[in-house]
């Protein structure tokens, strides 16, 4: 329906549709949480490797070259607090298998939401139909790949109460009316989701993964005067119920209104280019939007990516390196084995300078001939994968915060943002600047909001002149948007200084 | 899923609220099915097929309130527990006050009034034609230019129907049918590889355009060859009718009772005043035949009414639900737009862009946001240069910022030529004295 390759990030400010309850017909199941047996989660499913099998060979049977099958139970969970008290919860349940069938780099793809022969071989047999060339197909290999432990937790959300969950969303409450007399209204959310994930594909491989995720934050906002200003601040991690505590709530609730307070003298500055200091952490948004999409491999094989015809090249500063990751702890943008049932890396984009690798998913990783990435990923069994990312980053630079702040004479710092956008072919990206402030001759003075910048990746990229020694992770709530599909990811920047990017503003 | 079948699910669903516990409920039951088909370098890229279903109902126990989906409707024995627990998570919530089901007199009470919504010959559509008409907007454009890289073409189709009842006495039903062709090219120019695309849509497959997308896609994406930024600075804007939505969506998210109660809007207490240009009349009206938003009841079953918005810029309604009509102390209008219509002008853009001395037309946004809480906005943009009646230079990578009030005041004129291939009826938008940044 929508073709439109706007491909965007955004930071969620409302709870999305989620749950609370335990679904009930999850105790009919054996607890599987973190176990290590395959047969757990065909049990769980309620399919036998003799079943998929006969699927797959249905799948396979109009001549494609591969097939996989992907089994999803998303459990989804959310509590609402408006105007003082929890007083709504939203929960979701989806079950599902997605089969798909490639010939080449063709896809063929079906769904079912009912898991039993019939339904799986009638969806099977519309997959089947990317391909026109009958043949036989069977398949009796089964090679089980344990997935990797990137997120081991102690308490499933899945058993844990409603009631044990509403005080933490109170506390947040209180605590931002208690920090700032300003404060006029609040919201505050907690948003878990359980996933169970089975894969199996023509090759025999194996596989399952459980996905715990949980997402905690709060709205603010204060009054001073006549002037009204809002912000959201939250966090997100694939952790258990442990990890709620007071100190969270603290550091959220202060993180929040500090926020806020800022915008009240925040102004926006003069109109045009000029060099911007991107602060360590969520200012990794830069490397999401102008580097990180355009460097997804689907783009860069039908070549429609500015960065096409760039691998191997220079592409920045001999000290910068980027890394789309999808192994680092209970992060966001962690996955134990991908969509497509490959092991997941941690992938330099780039190394010293160079243009070293592309983010690929299986179809892309055979077009270019080179192992896969492991950022094949898809929002749920509705959708195919695509090459997507994980947790991107880039690594300490050589430079101090300091003298970073010294080499500008004017121009400005940001370090707080809310959604970015790019155009894969032109290279233009754009970030949206809640706020951040001007620098002077190398000092921070006016603090700035409510801008936009763009910029052209290629020309950013190489515009990087300094990287401080500061990295700094984000865990804040980004999900990125691709061909209709939203996946969680996470994001990380030392200090940088980008020589000039245009800034949204007025002309005097 | 048969609409009898949908009604006696929903039903029972309601009835099994209230006797485990829920004072009230409401059950809605939808099901769907879709289609793609995406081609690229003469071949299918990607062909996709789908159903689904799903029961979502919202709760009201002892005084609180919470809402719940599921697409495991197979078992009975399952949907029972699922809803049992539902209640029962339901009641360690605060109690909410304000949390009712609409006064039962608001309903929609069925008429036979027909908005033809619906395609009766969806299930009978021969895939094979889907895949020809795909194909034949690949040919418009291969081979036509020496500076095409990419070229992808695709069809997309979707039915879906639901039905909804309450434990106060709503019962309705609606279905629609979607039909969309699209095409998708990119170029190469001297460094940056512009794309563009064009999109036709219809209710009706016999309605839906099959020719010529492709070749305005390619139009469009090789005038962006050469693409620059030019100097910040302040100038008159034309919007282009399929993208004037974009500028209204921060005007109309600020009228939403959620954002009013919370003082999230940059338009709380201005019922009555002027927020806009003379230029400015919008109306809301739900029962265009066959418009894309065309409904008889809202997602609360509220009976809707053609109402107006904006009379030449002065704000005449918000979008007021039951519950934050409830916190607000006002009538409930209905939650969500249905068709939006502005009242068209006499020019078309052509004769706008002819008679301006220096402005931009944008065609492509990029990126941005407004604050809701104070209407500054701040967005990314793409379109042409346009001098002296002329469109002179493609440009892009630049902003515009400002604040929303302001921008509607600004709002110089509104052409004739209505795009009709959404809910919101938009025609292109010139609005003066903007501030874009560029170099």
């Amino acid at each position: 329906m929508n073709l439109n390759r706007r491909n965007f990030i955004k930071t969620s400010t409302a709870a999305a549709a989620g749950t609370m309850i335990l679904p009930p017909f999850l105790q009919s199941y054996q607890n599987i949480q973190n176990s290590t047996d395959v047969n757990n989660y065909m049990d769980h499913f309620e399919v036998t490797t003799e079943l998929m099998q006969k699927v797959i060979s249905e799948a396979m049977s109009k001549g494609g070259n591969y097939a996989d099958l992907f089994f999803e139970h998303k459990i989804s969970n959310s509590l609402g607090l408006e105007d003082g008290k929890v007083n709504k919860a939203y929960s979701n349940v989806d079950y599902g298998v997605g089969i798909r069938v490639l010939k080449g780099d063709q896809t063929g793809y079906a769904y079912s939401e009912t898991i039993d022969a019939t339904s799986m071989l009638n969806a099977a047999r519309m997959a089947a139909n990317i391909a026109n060339n009958p043949k036989q197909f069977s398949l009796n290999t089964v090679n089980v790949k344990a997935p990797a432990d990137y997120y081991k937790i102690s308490q499933k959300w899945e058993n844990v109460s409603v009631k044990d969950k509403v005080p933490f969303v109170q506390k947040i409450n209180d605590k931002v009316f208690e920090l700032d007399k300003k404060v006029i209204k609040a919201k505050a959310f907690l948003w878990d989701e359980t996933s169970y994930v089975l894969f199996y594909n023509s090759e025999g491989t194996l596989s399952y993964d459980y996905r715990p995720l949980v997402s905690f934050g709060a709205v603010c906002t204060m009054q001073r005067g006549d002037q009204i200003e809002n912000t959201f601040s939250g966090r997100s991690y694939r952790k258990g119920f442990e990890w709620l505590s007071n100190d969270l709530v603290n550091t959220l609730a202060k993180d929040v209104v500090d926020k806020t307070n800022i915008l009240f003298d925040a102004t926006k500055p003069k109109a045009g280019e000029m060099p911007v200091v991107l602060g360590a952490g969520s200012s990794g948004i830069l490397l999401h939007e102008a580097i990180g999409h355009t460097f997804e491999a689907d783009f860069n094989r039908k070549k429609t990516s500015i960065f096409s015809d760039k691998m191997g090249k220079k592409v920045a500063e001999n000290f910068i390196n980027i890394i789309d990751d999808g192994t680092l702890e209970n992060n966001r943008g962690a996955i134990n084995i991908d969509d497509e049932g490959n092991e997941v890396k941690k992938t330099y984009l780039v190394k010293d300078g160079v243009l070293n690798s592309y983010i690929h998913d299986r179809i892309s990783a055979q077009h270019y001939n080179v192992e896969p990435t492991g950022s094949g990923r898809r929002e749920s069994f509705r959708y195919i994968p695509l090459p997507r990312m994980r947790s991107t980053y880039m690594e300490a630079g050589p430079h101090t915060r300091e003298e970073i702040f010294e080499n500008v004479d004017y121009g400005i710092y940001v370090d707080n943002f809310t959604n970015g956008q790019v155009k894969i072919g032109a290279g233009d990206f754009t970030f949206f600047v809640k706020s951040g402030y001007l620098i002077e001759k190398g000092k921070l003075t006016q603090p700035i909001k409510d801008i936009n910048i763009i910029g052209n990746g290629p020309r950013a990229l190489a515009d990087i002149s300094m990287a401080a020694d500061d990295y700094l992770a984000d865990n804040g709530l980004w999900t990125c948007g691709k061909d209709g599909q939203s996946i969680p990811v996470t994001m990380g920047l030392p200090t940088v200084l980008i020589k000039k990017l245009t800034v949204g503003g007025t002309n005097v | 899923m048969t609409k009898e079948e949908k009604y006696s699910l929903a039903k029972w669903a309601v009835n099994h609220a209230l006797k485990n516990g829920a004072q009230n409920a409401k059950v809605n039951i939808y099901d769907s099915q879709n289609s793609s088909v995406k081609v690229r370098a003469e071949k299918i890229d990607k062909l996709e097929q789908s159903t689904q279903s799903g029961l979502s109902i919202s709760l009201y126990v002892d005084k609180k309130y919470s809402a719940h989906s599921t697409n495991r409707l197979n078992n009975k024995n399952e949907l029972k527990r699922f809803i049992e627990n539902a209640i029962e998570g339901t009641k360690f919530l605060a109690e909410d006050e304000f949390r009712t089901l609409p006064e039962p007199h608001l309903y929609f009470k069925g008429n036979e009034k027909d908005l033809s919504t619906f395609d009766n010959g969806f299930l009978s559509l021969n895939p094979q034609e889907k895949v020809n008409a795909v194909f034949n907007i690949e040919k418009e454009v291969l081979g036509k230019d020496d500076r095409i890289i990419s070229v992808t073409a695709s069809y997309y189709d979707g039915m879906s129907s639901s039905v909804m009842v309450t434990s106060n006495g709503f019962e309705g039903d609606r279905a629609n049918t979607y039909y969309s062709l699209n095409a998708s090219v990119s170029v190469k120019g001297d460094d940056a590889r512009p794309e563009s695309y064009w999109t036709e849509s219809a209710i009706f497959n016999d309605q839906l355009k099959k020719e010529g997308i492709g070749e305005i896609a390619l139009k469009r994406a090789l005038k962006k060859i050469g693409q620059t930024k030019i100097e910040s600075d302040k100038m008159t804007m034309i919007v282009e009718n399929r993208l004037a939505s974009r500028s209204l969506s921060p005007l109309i998210s600020a009228l939403n009772g959620s954002a009013i109660q919370q003082k999230n809007s940059f338009l709380v207490d201005e019922l009555g005043n002027k927020i806009g240009s003379d230029k400015l009349t919008l109306i809301d009206d739900p029962f265009i035949i066959s418009g894309r938003g065309s409904r008889l009841f809202d997602g609360e079953g509220l009976a809707l009414k053609k109402r107006t918005i904006f009379e030449k810029g002065v704000l005449k309604s918000y979008y007021i639900d039951t519950y934050y009509g409830k916190k607000l102390k006002m009538d409930p209008t209905s939650g969500s737009t249905t068709n939006l219509v502005m009242t068209p002008g006499k020019r078309t853009m052509e004769e706008m862009i002819a008679t301006l001395d220096r402005g931009i037309l944008i065609t492509g946004f990029n990126g941005g946001n407004t604050n809701g809480t104070t209407g500054d906005y701040s967005y990314g943009i793409d379109g042409f240069l346009i001098e002296k009646g002329k469109i002179v230079k493609p440009v892009s990578e630049m902003n515009i910022t400002g604040n929303m009030k302001q921008l509607w005041m600004n709002l110089t004129e509104v052409g004739n030529d209505v795009y009709k291939n959404s809910s919101w009826r938009m025609p292109s938008l010139m609005f003066k004295d903007i501030d874009f940044s560029g170099i």
